[in-house]
């Protein structure tokens, strides 16, 4: 529900760094535990950016893995969802990526 | 509306303070330009199509799958010929319509690319998605912290009892403590009228078809209410278990309140929800001798979750088991009294 406002966030944030140059591409990080659906703002961005600076630009999104370091045995392990125990059977663990929701980078036109 | 829920594309959140009967309009001036965007493009639309509806969305489609990978880095040749075509495409017609903007660019643009291989500027923003509204809720906490305030964001499904629980809490807790709230409602100040009538100064946000509150809703709440030093501020989300959970408000904890009429697998439905918030009142279980509703399941779906939630067993009707609750308030308030500022 929430990705077209997040998809908005993208084209508010990078239109403002842009500072009227055209942006060519957007490069995104989304954790897969972020609770945002990459393919929802995919689906939005190309209308989303129409009339924009960001209109025609290419949309990178990374989805991260999930992971979390276990409390009680120092292993890292894959989160593939928010209540994944680690193999040893603890639950008490630290997410250590999967929650990321950012613009990494953006991509400018040259000044002329 | 909402510009950062997106779940509708009018943008009118309405604030009513249920002292003064006053109803404003909330200005977002970020989605404002979003309007003016909007505008702006539908200018832009009717220029496009004439040289080409075939044109524009064709072309986005081409050139963000087929074009734009292998002709950054891997080919030069053939691919590059239908890349440049494709942008001279693009300009020829962008020029049709946008004199006024810096469309020359874009030509030089092109021509760059292809021939000089300049590469274009990349700017590293690592800016969270949600900043803007996280800096809004931070203000927000930072507000509540100097006046000592504990904010408590409740979140559930519509229909768990929340403004039942609230009409308790203030009767209850009401001579311990000042205690204000903000009702977030899709539409009508039904809820908020209960508040006000429990004694308890209240303001109403309508969020029209937005579907949870935004940090901006809440400074703006707490500039009518004007809660006194010591306070708690009460703030009942949009019944919704899904948008809430990403929009901080400032508030010290979130608690999710699930009534044992729903299933005991929420909590495994609606994982971000249970895992963001700090305890969960079990409600209406005045009601559990006529349901099959397995208590012990829904505490251990919860903890899977979320291994540290606090968890309270109640009946915001009967009064049953609101006293831990209270006392885990009382522990958060003299916490909130004794953290520096």
């Amino acid at each position: 529900m929430h990705e077209l406002g997040i998809t908005r966030n993208v084209v508010a944030i990078a239109s403002d760094a842009a500072k009227g140059r055209r942006v060519l591409k957007v490069t995104l990080e989304v954790g897969r535990l972020s609770g945002v659906m990459t393919e929802a703002i995919r689906f939005c961005f190309d209308t989303v950016v129409e009339g924009t600076a960001l209109d025609g630009a290419e949309l990178e999104i990374r989805e991260i893995e999930g992971r979390a370091r276990c409390q009680a045995c120092g292993a890292v392990y894959l989160m593939p969802t928010l209540f994944t125990s680690c193999p040893c059977g603890s639950r008490d663990c630290e997410r250590i990526a999967g929650e990321e929701l950012s613009i990494k980078t953006i991509e400018l036109e040259e000044a002329a | 509306m909402c510009g950062t829920c997106g779940c509708s594309s009018t943008n009118k959140v309405t604030i009513t303070n249920l002292e003064s009967g006053l109803t404003t309009t909330l200005d977002r001036g970020n989605h404002d330009h979003d309007h003016d965007h909007d505008h702006d493009h539908d200018h832009d639309h009717e220029h496009v199509h004439e040289d080409g509806t075939r044109h524009s969305h064709a072309h986005h489609h081409h050139h963000g799958h087929d074009h734009d990978h292998p002709h950054h880095h891997d080919h030069d040749g053939t691919h590059e010929h239908d890349g440049l075509d494709h942008h001279h495409h693009a300009h020829d017609h962008t020029h049709a319509d946008g004199t006024t903007h810096s469309h020359p660019h874009v030509h030089g643009h092109a021509h760059h690319h292809t021939h000089a291989h300049e590469p274009a500027t990349v700017v590293a923003l690592e800016t969270r998605l949600l900043a803007k509204n996280d800096a809004l809720a931070e203000r927000n906490r930072a507000w509540f912290a100097g006046r000592e305030i504990l904010a408590l964001n409740l979140v559930s499904s519509p229909g768990s009892g929340k403004t039942t629980l609230l009409e308790r809490m203030i009767r209850d807790l009401g001579r311990e403590m000042p205690i204000a709230v903000i009702e977030g409602d899709q539409a009508t100040a039904n809820d908020s009228e209960r508040i006000h009538a429990a004694g308890a100064p209240c303001v109403q946000v309508n969020t029209g078809t937005g579907c949870h509150l935004e940090a901006d809703m809440i400074a703006r709440g707490l500039a009518e209410l004007k809660p006194p030093v010591g306070a708690m501020v009460l703030i009942e989300n949009v019944g919704n278990l899904v948008c809430p959970a990403l929009f901080d408000l400032g508030e010290q904890a979130k608690v999710a309140i699930l009534s044992v009429t729903e299933g005991e697998d929420k909590p495994l439905k609606y994982p971000h929800m249970f895992q963001a918030s700090r305890a969960m009142l079990l409600n209406k279980i005045d009601l559990l001798p006529h349901l099959d509703f397995d208590v012990e399941k829904a505490i251990e779906n919860a903890r899977s979750v979320n291994p540290g939630i606090a968890v309270f067993r109640v009946s915001a009707r009967t009064g049953e088991g609101l006293q831990a609750w209270y006392d885990w308030i009382r522990e958060q308030a003299a916490a909130v009294r004794a953290s520096p500022i």
